[in-house]
């Protein structure tokens, strides 16, 4: 199948490349368009991401939750599920995560005890959403995209309902209220993240950075042996691969595409709960769409492909693309181009990552025609006249 | 009780918000038919919706605001069919790119060149002699704007096309088995161009139907995932203009119910309302998944000599 041919050569650093380039010359045509210079605006985009010490922390702020997201995608693409579900699986492990941490902050419990169980149940709720979404398809036949797509739209309703019901902040009531949690007890927050430099200087001392960023390293990396070194991702990948050769080698695709579903929910979970742990310190919304994931479930997509679904290359992804929301802020300022067009951007470097394939595709069929042609040796005036 | 919501107002609106449904689930179905999954619909109509409202904005001209519709969608058809069919990409995730597009350009397009949210006067309804007086009836049936008439009419045209023409067969063919519609000498690729973008035109004025015949504005993704809901409607409707019409009602019914219970102030909270037609649509594609008419080559690009 197409997508299996696909996913087997997105790791060639190809296709990204081709996708950034064509990405930023259609962005520079758009930035013309619309009367402003593509250098100040890229200059201003830079200096928005990573001018100073606060921007980059801002930058890699943003990364984290479409890291977290990015890393399930990779699992679920990997797997051959296409799951766009990373909005309402980020709210799920929010929603869930957000009443473990205040309940067990009720109950005075420690604080790292409230963070560890906090973080699991977020993962557990981002799973158990995507479940719903991998059950369905593995032994329902329902498309995956579809059904994650309408899940989203239910995640937000569900979020609101509970954000001005039984979740609403005590303090909160009235009819004018804002859709919001109570705040977690202070010392289940996940700590402030610094780097104490050679020279004593204190990196990110005094930014947003927070511990999260480490949790998703961490989790990148144990993904990537999960998928690359375990027989548990060697299945997954397999099925993903090749259904059919899969299934006659007595691995059962349904259980891989539920299980692949199930960590993809898992990691999108934690990007929820750690939004609430290490950021907001409570979960709250303007009741819109993507009033609380701003967005990472979508951009998560983007950072996976533009990481050639491998979890280590997501890292860097997710930072670029970090670099280019929060550098879209200040572009705005600067010179009065809107945010969104780092949405419209996006869309357009999906579309050339996914398109660009059939040019590693075309090299490989040449190589695999010259292979063929070496066995079979015709002669050569025959070959020749072929069209 | 009862007769206090299913009055005729809810099924004159049932009527009438079937029509972004429509327009989209049909011009998605002909490509489907083909063997072309576009999930980008809800991108082309946030860019059909967008266009169409600016030109009727700065032109006061409705036909003006049509044709930029059909032209945003042939433009976006023709992307999207040149991404799918003849770089042969991973339609599902380069229809989600097509989407980002157009909801994060319709939104900078607006804010830049519109601003402030203002009204526009779109489609007035038409009035019938003796037709629209006849009570009841005549509020349901003849008392909407031309859009709503145009999307219903799509129905049997495209039944007639799909089913009784000979470019329907070729569509047909070319969804089922490309190998052997090619062996028949049906240009498989072209079909497929020509049916993607009918589905862009479509869709497009499916936007153009919300922001300048049903709600007179455009609003930054005003479409709300209507464009995802449409695509399923091709699989609930089994890939027939009928099944879809059937569908698009079942869920226009719905928009309209939740629209009269809210206006009487029967106490259901309104995420519930909102959260109905997505909760339905699982369900319904939970009962359309035997999929036995489905077109075999959906989603696989064509390539001569493979099977």
């Amino acid at each position: 199948m197409v997508f299996r041919r696909f996913l087997s050569r997105t790791l060639d650093v190809f296709p990204p490349l081709i996708a950034l380039i064509a990405g930023l010359l259609v962005a520079s045509l758009l930035l013309i368009a619309l009367n402003a210079n593509p250098l100040d605006a890229y200059q201003s985009l830079w200096n928005g991401a990573f001018g100073s010490e606060n921007a980059a922390a801002e930058t890699l702020v943003k990364a984290i939750p479409m890291l977290f997201v990015a890393i399930g995608i990779c699992v679920a693409f990997r797997g051959g599920v296409v799951n766009i579900g990373g909005e309402g699986q980020m709210i799920a492990g929010a929603v869930v995560g957000v009443a473990a941490a205040l309940a067990l902050g009720n109950a005075n419990a420690a604080g790292w005890v409230i963070i560890t169980l906090a973080l699991l149940s977020g993962f557990v709720a981002g799973a158990v959403y995507a479940g719903i979404a991998g059950v369905l398809k593995a032994y329902f036949n329902v498309n995956e995209i579809l059904s994650t797509i309408m899940l989203n739209q239910i995640a937000v309703q569900l979020m609101n309902y509970l954000l001005n019901g039984v979740l609403l902040d005590p303090s909160e009531a009235g009819s004018n209220h804002i859709p919001k949690t109570a705040r977690i007890v202070e010392w289940a927050e996940l700590p402030r993240l610094s780097f104490t430099l050679s020279d004593g200087v204190e990196l990110f001392g005094r930014t947003r950075l927070h511990w999260g960023l480490l949790l998703a390293l961490i989790l990148a990396v144990l993904i990537y042996v999960l998928l690359w070194r375990t027989t548990i991702g060697y299945r997954i990948r397999a099925v993903g691969a090749n259904e059919r050769a899969a299934r006659y080698a007595g691995i059962s695709d349904k259980r891989q595409v539920v299980l692949a579903m199930l960590l993809a929910g898992g990691c999108a979970g934690l990007a929820g709960v750690v939004q609430v742990l290490g950021l907001q310190y409570r979960l709250q919304t303007d009741g819109s769409a993507s009033g609380f994931t701003a967005g990472a479930g979508f951009n998560g997509i983007v950072v996976a492909l533009f990481g050639g679904l491998n979890p280590l290359g997501a890292i860097p992804a997710s930072v670029f693309f970090g670099g280019l929301l929060v550098g879209a802020q200040k572009m705005q300022r600067d010179l009065g181009i809107p945010a969104s067009m780092i949405t419209a951007i996006n869309g357009l470097i999906v579309v050339f990552v996914v398109s660009s394939q059939i040019f590693v595709t075309w090299r490989s069929k040449r190589r695999a025609l010259s292979a063929t042609v070496a066995v079979a040796a015709p002669p050569v005036a025959q070959l020749e006249t072929q069209p | 009780m009862i007769s206090d919501i299913l009055t005729a107002g809810v099924f004159a609106s049932m009527i009438r918000l079937a029509t972004p449904y429509l327009f989209a689930s049909i011009g998605e179905m002909f490509g489907q038919r083909s063997g072309v999954l576009n999930l980008g619909v809800d991108g082309i109509m946030l860019m059909g919706a967008f266009f169409s409202f600016y030109a009727v904005l700065t032109t006061g001209s409705l036909l003006a605001g049509v044709v930029v519709a059909i032209i945003v969608g042939l433009v976006l058809g023709l992307a999207m069919a040149f991404v799918s069919v003849t770089l042969k990409a991973e339609q599902g995730i380069s229809g989600i790119g097509l989407y980002l597009f157009g909801l994060g350009m319709s939104e900078l397009l607006f804010q830049k060149w519109v601003g402030t949210p203002q009204s526009v006067s779109g489609f007035p309804r038409i009035y019938f002699p003796l037709l629209t007086d006849i009570p009841v009836i005549g509020q349901i049936f003849f008392n909407h704007n031309l859009l709503v008439y145009v999307a219903f009419a799509l129905v049997p045209i495209s039944a007639y096309v799909l089913n009784k023409t000979a470019f329907g067969l070729s569509i047909r063919a070319v969804g089922q088995n490309p190998q052997a519609a090619d062996a028949m000498g049906v240009n498989v690729n072209r079909v497929r161009y020509t049916t993607v973008m009918i589905g862009g035109v479509l869709a497009s004025m499916a936007g153009a139907s919300l922001s300048i015949a049903l709600l007179d504005v455009f609003q930054q993704n005003i479409t709300g995932g209507l464009g995802f809901i449409a695509v399923a409607l091709v699989y609930f409707g089994r890939w027939k203009p009928y099944g879809v019409l059937v569908g698009a009602l079942l869920f226009s019914f719905v928009n309209a119910l939740q629209l009269q219970v809210s206006a009487i102030g029967i106490e259901i909270p309104t995420e519930f309302a909102v959260m109905a037609p997505y909760v339905i649509t699982i369900i319904a594609l939970v009962f359309a998944s035997r999929q036995t008419e489905k077109p075999d080559a959906l989603t696989k690009p064509f390539e001569r000599g493979e099977s």
